[in-house]
C-alpha cells in the first residue's frame, strides 16, 4: 500500500475552502491505503497558502513554485501533479471535483496510467467507492483495478479538514521545464462578491425562470444578506443572463448542501435538484401549486415572488429585531 | 478545419429511472428507456457546424465534421439525426455501455482521431448518465494535446491555427487559448447567438439560440451520408477496464415536506421546527 497525494487549491494566500474536504477525503483515504498523507500546492507564490495547508493533519506539505506556475493550466500542472505522486509513492491522487479538479484531474489520470473515481461522495475502501450519477438519481458503488487510483472529490459530501495541531513539514520540489503544449492563459473575468462562496455558504437564495429578468434578483439579494447566504441560480436564470453563469446550481453548475436552500420562482428541473437536493432544509416558493419543485421541499409556499420576497424580507426583519 | 465530434446516447434525463433486481444485484432497468442525444454532445455537434460553415453565405461549407459514437447499432438513429443537422459523416463503433469506463472510450476516440487527423477534437463536456466528466481530457493527455474544457465560446484566432475558447470556471469566466490540433468539450452556453467565431461568418452574425433542426432537405440528405460501421478490435484499441460498477442503488428519498398557508408561518417553521433561522 501507499501515500495520499491531495491536490489542495489556493487563492490569494489563502488555501480554497473548496479544498478542505479534499483533505478530510485524503485522511480516510490513507487509512484505507496504510500511508501517509501529503498535500501538494501548485503556483507562482504558495508560501502563505502552504503554511495554513501545514496545519490540516497531512505528514507533509509539498510545493511546487515557479513564474510560469501563475495561471492554472492543465497542460503545465498535471505533469507535476503525476511526477510528485510518483516520486512520494502515491497509491491514490486526489482533490475537489470543483471545475479546476475535474479540469485536471483525468489529465492526471491519464499520465499515471490510472483509473478515476469521479465525484465521490464516500470511501468504502482502498479502492471503492460510491459516487452519484444519473443527476443524483442512483448512486454506485465503483471499484478501480488499477494499481494507481485517482479520485474527484465532490465538495457537499465531507467535512471540511480544521486547522489544529502541529504544523506538518513544508517541502519544496522544483517545477523543472514546464511544457504547455501550445496553451495559453489569456485573461479571466470574476465576478467580486462580498457574499459566502455559493459552495460553503450557509444559506443559498436561488432564482429560477420566473424571475423573469436580472433587475428582479434584487429582492432575493436582500434576503441572501439578511441570512449572510449565498446567491444562486437555476440553469434557466443563467442561460437567459440574468444572472452570471457561476451562479448555477445544479448538474451542469454547482453541488450545494446548506443548512437553509430557498428556491425561488424555480420549477425544480432534474437537472437542478441535482445540484441542492443534499441541503438540509428546502423551502420552495412558486405561483405554481404543480411545480415538482415541491416534491423536494420541506416546505413550500405557493405564490409568486413579488408578493413573497417582500414579505419573507419583513418577516425576517422583524424576527432578527424580536432577538435582540 | 476538419473536426472529430462526439456523440453518446442516453436514457432521457426527464424519465424516471426503474431498477430491476435487489440487493447487491439491483441493476437499472433500461428495457424501456427512451434514447436521446446527450444534450452536451448535440451542443457541440452544433459549435462544429458553426466553426465548419460561413453562415454569412448561405452555410457553405469549409471543412469537414464527422461524427462518432460507441454504442449498439440503434445509435445510428442518433448518428443519423447528427448528419442530418449538417454533420458530414459519421462511425459507429460497436459496444455496450456496460463493458465501457471513461478509459475505453478515451481509447477508441484517440485510435479515430489517429486514423482521421482531425485539427479538432470537440465533445461534450459530460454524458448527463454516468457523468464521469473524464473522456475529453484524457483523449487529450493521451494525445499529447491541449485541451479546453467547459467551453462557453470558441474563436479561431491566429488564421485558424488556435482558438480562443473561453470557459466556465469556478470564479467567473477564462479565455485561454489552445493551438490546433486540441481538444474542446462545451458547456451549455456554446450555442448561445455568437458563442462560435470562426473567422469567416461575419463576426456580427447572430444564429438562432439552440442546436439547429434538421431542415427536410437535411434529413433527406442525411439518408445519403455514410455511417460507417467498425469495431475497438479493428481501430486497433487495446484497453481494459478500470474502473468497475459493483453495485447500484436509488438515493433514499427525502421525507414528504408541507405546504405552508403564508410567508408568517414559513418564517416559523424554519425558526422553531427547522431551527434554521
Amino acid at each position: 500500500m501507499g501515500n495520499v497525494l491531495i491536490f489542495v487549491e489556493h487563492a490569494e494566500g489563502h488555501v480554497r475552502t473548496a479544498s478542505l474536504p479534499a483533505v478530510t477525503f485524503g485522511k480516510q483515504a490513507a487509512s484505507h491505503h496504510g500511508g501517509q498523507l501529503y498535500l501538494l500546492l501548485v503556483g507562482a507564490n504558495v508560501k502563505s497558502a502552504a503554511a495554513e495547508a501545514a496545519q490540516l493533519g497531512a505528514a507533509g506539505v509539498l510545493t511546487v513554485e515557479d513564474a510560469g506556475l501563475g495561471h492554472y493550466l492543465a497542460e503545465t500542472y498535471a505533469p507535476l501533479v503525476a511526477r510528485v505522486a510518483k516520486d512520494k509513492g502515491a497509491t491514490l491522487v486526489g482533490g475537489t471535483a470543483t471545475n479546476l479538479g475535474k479540469d485536471l484531474l483525468p489529465r492526471v489520470t491519464a499520465l499515471l496510467d490510472a483509473g478515476m473515481a469521479s465525484d465521490v461522495s464516500a470511501v468504502l475502501g482502498a479502492k471503492q467507492f460510491k459516487r452519484p450519477m444519473q443527476a443524483g438519481n442512483v448512486l454506485t458503488q465503483i471499484e478501480v483495478l488499477t494499481d494507481v487510483v485517482v479520485a474527484s472529490v465532490r465538495q457537499t459530501e465531507f467535512a471540511p479538514a480544521q486547522p489544529g495541531g502541529a504544523a506538518a513539514p513544508i517541502e519544496a520540489v522544483p517545477a523543472g521545464a514546464l511544457d504547455a503544449k501550445g496553451a495559453a492563459f489569456v485573461s479571466l473575468s470574476t465576478t467580486k462578491s462580498e457574499r459566502p462562496e455559493l459552495t460553503d455558504a450557509k444559506v443559498v437564495v436561488s432564482g429560477g425562470r420566473g424571475m423573469r429578468e436580472g433587475a428582479n434578483f434584487k429582492p432575493l439579494e436582500e434576503i441572501a444578506d439578511l441570512l449572510g447566504g449565498a446567491m444562486g441560480a437555476s440553469r434557466a436564470a443563467c442561460d437567459a443572463g440574468m444572472v452570471p453563469n457561476d451562479l448555477q446550481v445544479g448538474q451542469t453548475g454547482k453541488v450545494v448542501a446548506p443548512q437553509l436552500y430557498i428556491a425561488v420562482a424555480i420549477s425544480g428541473a432534474i437537472q437542478h435538484l441535482a445540484g441542492m437536493k443534499g441541503s438540509k432544509v428546502i423551502v420552495a416558493i412558486n405561483k405554481d401549486p404543480e411545480a415538482p419543485i415541491f416534491q423536494v421541499a420541506d416546505y413550500g409556499l405557493v405564490g409568486t415572488w413579488e408578493k413573497s420576497l417582500p414579505e419573507l424580507k419583513a418577516e425576517i426583519e422583524k424576527r432578527k429585531a424580536e432577538q435582540r | 478545419m476538419k473536426i472529430l465530434t462526439t456523440l453518446k446516447r442516453i436514457p432521457d434525463p426527464e424519465q424516471k429511472l426503474k431498477f430491476k433486481g435487489s440487493g447487491p444485484s439491483q441493476t437499472l432497468d433500461l428495457s424501456g428507456a427512451n434514447w436521446v442525444p446527450n444534450q452536451f454532445d448535440e451542443y457541440a455537434v452544433e459549435a462544429a457546424l458553426r466553426l465548419t460553415e460561413n453562415a454569412s453565405a448561405g452555410n457553405a461549407r469549409l471543412g469537414e465534421v464527422i461524427v462518432a459514437s460507441i454504442g449498439p447499432k440503434d445509435v445510428s438513429q442518433q448518428l443519423r439525426a447528427a448528419l442530418a443537422m449538417g454533420a458530414d459523416r459519421a462511425i459507429l463503433v460497436d459496444g455496450k455501455d456496460e463493458d465501457l469506463d471513461a478509459e475505453m472510450v478515451a481509447r477508441t476516440i484517440v485510435a479515430l482521431v489517429q486514423r482521421e487527423k482531425p485539427d479538432l477534437l470537440l465533445m461534450g463536456k459530460l454524458a448527463a448518465d454516468s457523468e464521469d466528466n473524464q473522456a475529453g481530457q484524457l483523449a487529450a493527455a493521451y494525445l499529447g494535446w491541449p485541451q479546453a474544457t467547459f467551453a462557453a465560446t470558441i474563436e479561431a484566432v491566429e488564421g485558424g491555427k488556435a482558438l480562443h475558447v473561453s470557459r466556465e470556471v469556478d470564479n467567473g469566466v477564462e479565455t485561454k487559448r489552445v493551438a490546433l490540433p486540441a481538444v474542446v468539450t462545451v458547456d451549455l452556453r456554446i450555442i448561445l447567438p455568437q458563442a462560435v467565431k470562426n473567422g469567416t461568418t461575419k463576426p456580427d452574425f447572430a444564429y438562432a439560440e439552440g442546436p439547429r433542426y434538421a431542415s427536410l432537405k437535411g434529413i433527406m440528405a442525411a439518408k445519403k451520408k455514410p455511417i460507417e460501421e467498425t469495431t475497438m478490435q479493428a481501430l486497433g484499441v487495446q484497453s481494459k477496464l478500470r474502473v468497475k460498477t459493483t453495485a447500484l442503488e436509488a438515493p433514499p428519498p427525502r421525507k414528504a415536506g408541507i405546504k405552508v398557508g403564508s410567508v408568517a408561518e414559513l418564517v416559523d417553521k424554519l425558526k422553531n421546527e427547522a431551527k434554521v433561522l
